[in-house]
């Protein structure tokens, strides 16, 4: 991004800023969370640990709020005086949303963050310089920084071999979040590539839905209509962009919502209500 | 009593040697309460070198931020520092401009004020950098692979306005003083000679010298003034961009502005107290211009009780349930002490600045000016801390109150500032002679003008009564003028 280049095409760069996001896409990668057989087990943030070199922070700093789970699995209760304890918490699996209008991105000083052509809201690493602005400015709060260096401790000399080869493992001072296992859809790519034939439903399972036993976390690009991410997004009239009009909720079975919908940020992940049997 | 001689800022018959002489007998022979406080900003400083060391070593964490919390005292920190460097750019450029006379005496440490604080605030962003050592990354240098900073990123933005305002208060202290160097230099021996006379670049005081030194210090004034409004509204702007409840605010530029120039005007009070006592500067530091001071004071003080009002109010009825949540957990959760403290001590205590025995009383002056700061201090906090503490995840609830490391630093960076200070008064002129003789002779003439003018209508009146209504009658200044 040369100053020329910058004069030059100042019109793109222009749009650039004003709609968010990128122009160009190849794949918008989404997901679709069912909350109604979503048991709260968190086998998705297990699964995440594991494929993402994600370190133990251990007791004391996970108490202080320091903990690296990409992907936690939030617990809300009703109300006392509501229908608690019989039905227990509500769970929902919270990640980064990926947003299509990141608010995250605009942020950063040294535009660590960015958008990629595959709608995914990457992270780089070593550009990232700790400001940790973009947390600040994520509603979800599903940023997370490497206040410590954890290497020594997380994973002590023989469990280094368990980490994942395919992604590096970030020391202090650098911020880090849910990348839609972006080494596995770099590996479906690839393998596409060479096979000589267009990227499928199902070349590419992350982590979380691969481990998720009910099979709540459905993963695809909402590029292609046949994907199953896109038929549950449409199934429950969830449109890419900003929110416009009002959803029809006269059928029971449209349970589909994008957390914080109402701030713009063209969210990625769909979740479906729970249902609640309210007269047990 | 006319209002030359009633509101006149300083004794007019001062004579120039004693001004010399007075300012010169400041900056030399430096008494044990001197030595006192250096050392006692040397260890404020150490220890927050110390824990910055330690912080460095083992990252963020030790500072205590956690998730929600990513920023906290030390952005606070770092906006007050801000904050304080408008007070010295108010008095010397905008009262320069619009000629307000009793300036003179008091605005070359409110100049020193502002260059120092700018030296702690812009230490505050990097120390709170997870790789600090990446620092320059945010400059847009040249660089091979092509990458740029993000121009769209308000801390771009920040770096930027906080580097061109440095340098530019910088310049502007330093040419202020050009003149007095010079009398320093014809008035010192041994190192010191040699050192102003380096640094009066060669001042002769000739006529030529005068007029180009006027011309620059004018075009520099006026190219501070907006600059200042600038850098806080830029400021503003690492708050105001965001899309956080508490943070996306419209009217924090003008806010953050008017917090600025409030608690700049407050440490001014602060230091005009300390140094008068300190220097025994009750000559130069009158009584007149610690009122004036107030009376500036108390007016940006009610700008910024009526901005902090109208952005509750604005909340209040914008019905965003976020911005309204956060407002009642601000004034009844677990930060309504320090709100409560914020309200007392920005909004109600600068009422006392409405009372001219408090004002002429020199103890309370700087027991309010203290607690007018404090106020804003905590106002800062109050602008971090709780949109991180109740942002719009619930899950990621957290009340925050620092560790020993931040506190160490925070503490720390007021005995940076407090020593950069202190080496400032023995170096140079805490206040500036060209402009308080400058003042004398101004005022000398005024009054004696006014005398003559006083002495024509009395004589007129004489003339008129005798003549039986030569001149008009009620208007017996007519002919004196």
């Amino acid at each position: 991004m040369s100053l020329k280049n910058i004069l030059e095409n100042f019109s793109y760069y222009r749009r650039d800023a004003e709609a968010g996001g990128h122009h160009e896409y190849e794949h918008r990668f989404a997901m679709a969370i069912d909350l109604d057989i979503c048991t709260g087990c968190n086998a998705c943030s297990t699964a995440c640990y594991a494929e993402n070199n994600l370190p133990v922070v251990g007791k004391e700093r996970f108490e202080a709020g320091q903990a690296m789970h990409w992907l936690r699995v939030e617990r809300y209760w009703d109300e006392i005086e509501g229908d608690y304890p019989e039905q227990g918490a509500k769970m929902i699996p919270m990640m980064c949303q990926q947003c299509g209008a990141a608010t995250c991105e605009p942020v950063c000083p040294v535009a660590a963050t960015y958008h990629t052509p595959d709608g995914l809201n990457a992270q780089v690493y070593n550009r990232c310089i700790g400001s940790r602005y973009c947390s600040n400015n994520c509603p979800f709060r599903v940023r997370y920084f490497n206040f410590w260096s954890y290497y020594e401790d997380s994973w002590p000399e023989p469990l280094r071999m368990q980490l994942n080869p395919d992604l590096s493992v970030r020391d202090k001072g650098v911020m880090e979040k849910c990348t839609f296992c972006i080494q596995r859809i770099r590996n479906a790519k690839d393998k596409s590539q060479r096979e000589e034939r267009p990227l499928v439903d199902g070349d590419i399972i992350t982590a979380c839905a691969q481990a998720c036993p009910t099979d709540a976390i459905v993963f695809g690009d909402t590029m292609d209509p046949e994907s199953r991410v896109s038929k549950a997004w449409a199934k429950h009239q969830i449109h890419r962009g900003p929110v416009t009009a009002k959803k029809q909720k006269a059928d029971e079975e449209i349970r589909g919502y994008r957390v914080f919908d109402e701030l713009n940020v063209d969210p990625s992940v769909m979740y479906l209500e729970r249902v609640r049997d309210t007269e047990v | 009593m006319s209002q030359v001689i009633q509101d006149k800022v300083i004794d007019e018959k001062l004579e120039w040697s004693r001004i010399n002489a007075d300012v010169i007998a400041s900056m030399q022979s430096p008494r044990r309460a001197y030595w006192v406080a250096l050392a006692v900003c040397i260890a404020m400083l150490f220890c927050a070198v110390a824990a910055e060391i330690y912080q460095y070593k083992y990252g963020m964490g030790s500072a205590g931020l956690n998730n929600p919390h990513m920023w906290d005292m030390y952005i606070a920190t770092f906006v007050f520092w801000i904050g304080m460097s408008h007070a010295g750019t108010l008095l010397s450029a905008i009262l320069h401009i619009i000629h307000a006379q009793w300036r003179k005496p008091i605005y070359r440490f409110a100049e020193a004020m502002t260059t120092f604080s700018l030296m702690t605030a812009g230490i505050f962003p990097m120390i709170h950098l997870g790789r600090v050592w990446n620092l320059y990354w945010v400059l847009p240098y040249v660089s091979d692979r092509g990458i740029w900073p993000n121009f769209r990123s308000p801390l771009v933005w920040d770096a930027f306005a906080i580097s061109t305002y440095l340098s530019s208060s910088a310049l502007f202290l330093f040419i202020g003083m050009i003149p007095d160097m010079a009398i320093l230099r014809d008035h010192t021996t041994g190192w010191r000679k040699k050192f102003y006379g380096i640094l009066c670049l060669g001042w002769r005081g000739d006529d030529r010298q005068w007029r180009n030194f006027r011309r620059t210090y004018m075009l520099l004034a006026c190219f501070l003034i907006p600059l200042a409004i600038s850098v806080h509204s830029i400021v503003s702007s690492d708050f105001a961009m965001s899309i956080m409840p508490g943070w996306h605010i419209t009217t924090f530029p003008p806010y953050f502005v008017a917090g600025a120039l409030y608690s700049g005007c407050a440490a001014i009070m602060t230091l005009f107290v300390a140094l008068r006592y300190f220097f025994r500067m009750e000559e130069y530091m009158t009584l007149n211009i610690m009122e004036k001071t107030c009376k500036l004071t108390f007016a940006i003080a009610m700008v910024w009780t009526y901005l902090n009002l109208i952005e509750f109010a604005a909340t209040w009825y914008g019905h965003n349930i976020y911005d309204k949540e956060l407002l009642i957990d601000k004034a009844t959760g677990p930060y309504a002490a320090v709100f409560w403290t914020m309200i007392f001590c920005g909004m109600v205590v600068p009422f006392t600045l409405c009372f001219q025995k408090l004002r002429r009383h020199m103890p309370s002056m700087l027991v309010v000016s203290i607690l007018l700061n404090l106020g804003m201090y905590v106002e800062r906090w109050m602008i971090v801390a709780p949109t991180l503490a109740m942002s719009h995840q619930p899950h990621q609830w957290d009340v925050l109150w620092g560790t020993v490391i931040q506190w160490a630093i925070v503490f720390g960076s007021f005995g940076w500032f407090g020593l950069l200070f202190l080496i400032f008064v023995k170096l140079f002129p805490c206040v500036s002679m060209y402009e308080v003789k400058e003042l004398c002779f101004h005022l000398k003439h005024e009054i004696e003008e006014e005398e003559h003018e006083k002495q024509h209508a009395a004589k007129a009146k004489a003339g008129a009564t005798a003549g039986g209504g030569a001149s008009p009658a009620g208007n017996p200044g007519l002919e004196g003028a």
